[in-house]
């Protein structure tokens, strides 16, 4: 099946109702082992216990810029390509992005403050993670605030296309300025720096969120094709009212300019 | 084999807990939009207000 092929929104539809439940159980399975490995993973020699907060933090700030990546993509599959399905798959990205992020910024900070004795700096990671939070949050407005969704989603897509230049910023903020925040240590030149014992828990659980992200993805834009597909059957039923009362009240007034010419 | 969480158990038990407990929340969002999506359109058809394909509009296969 190509990508061409899944432009058809009943495909689609067949498509996730075989995937999701296979997809379900690797992501219940897969988050067991990782949950299982975190919790049995060892403390650390300089933060003791509290480095078992990476597992949770780590994937969650991952999937954070990833998610917006994804959306990205699908904006230009928008603007560039004319994808039907592709602003429904930005759409229902958002609301799942934003929720990782406020994680990440939540975890993040019940982090920072046994180890940096503050829950929160404006320093530049910690301001421009939570920048690209008020930004899955305006999206997720600018959404609502349009009714018909193909023009919402040429805006969105460009607003998305624009605030996707933030996520360079992100990833690099450790590198460019003098943060709080530690620099990369497993995505980084020469090798990961954490030891086995961390790594493995932390890919683990870092694989099992994106497919719980995959998993909630399709459902919500299963989800979304459904309220199109409401949407476009309460435009029939208003069209069919309004073109009946139009039959009814041009009906009357033939009856009444007869009735005036037999008169 | 027991886990110990040290000083700042508080801590981690609550990153833990807000994780799980805004999973559950995406998780019953996305099934609840789906549960009332297929009830609104099943409710559409009863009506007679149909695709112009003819096909149920919940139909996935």
């Amino acid at each position: 099946m190509t990508l061409i092929d899944l432009a058809n929104p009943t495909r689609f539809l067949a498509l996730t109702a075989r995937v999701l439940p296979w997809l379900a159980a690797a992501t219940v399975i897969l988050l067991a082992i990782g949950l299982y490995q975190s919790a049995y993973a060892p403390d650390d020699y300089q933060q003791g216990a509290t480095v078992k907060i990476m597992f949770i933090h780590v994937p969650n700030a991952w999937l954070s810029m990833f998610v917006w990546g994804v959306m990205s993509i699908a904006s230009l599959g928008t603007l560039v390509w004319r994808h039907p399905l592709a602003d429904v798959a930005a759409k229902a990205a958002a609301p799942i992005g934003a929720s990782f992020t406020f994680l990440a910024l939540l975890t993040g900070s019940l982090w920072g403050r046994p180890m940096w004795g503050t829950y929160w700096e404006w320093d530049a990671r910690l301001t421009s993670v939570l920048i690209l939070f008020l930004m899955y949050l305006g999206l997720m407005a600018l959404w609502r605030a349009v009714d018909d969704p193909s023009r919402a989603a040429r805006a969105a897509a460009v607003l998305t296309l624009v605030g996707a230049i933030n996520l360079p910023i992100i990833k690099f903020s450790v590198d460019w300025w003098n943060t709080l925040h530690q620099p990369a240590s497993v995505m980084r030149m020469g090798g990961s720096a954490l030891d086995k014992s961390f790594l493995i828990p932390l890919l683990v659980m870092a694989i099992a969120f994106t497919l719980l992200f995959v998993t909630l993805h399709l459902a919500a834009m299963r989800n979304e094709i459904l309220r199109r597909r409401v949407r476009s059957l309460q435009m029939m039923q208003a069209s069919r009212i309004a073109f009946s009362s139009d039959v009814a009240a041009g009906s009357r007034q033939e009856n009444a300019s007869k009735e005036v010419g037999a008169a | 084999m027991t886990m110990s969480l040290g000083p700042y158990a508080s801590f981690i038990v609550m990153s833990y807990a807000a994780a799980a407990l805004v999973v559950a929340i995406l998780i019953g969002w996305v099934m609840l939009d789906y549960r009332s999506q297929t009830q609104r359109l099943r409710e559409l058809e009863d009506r007679g207000i149909t695709r112009r394909s003819g096909r149920s509009a919940t139909e996935q296969r």
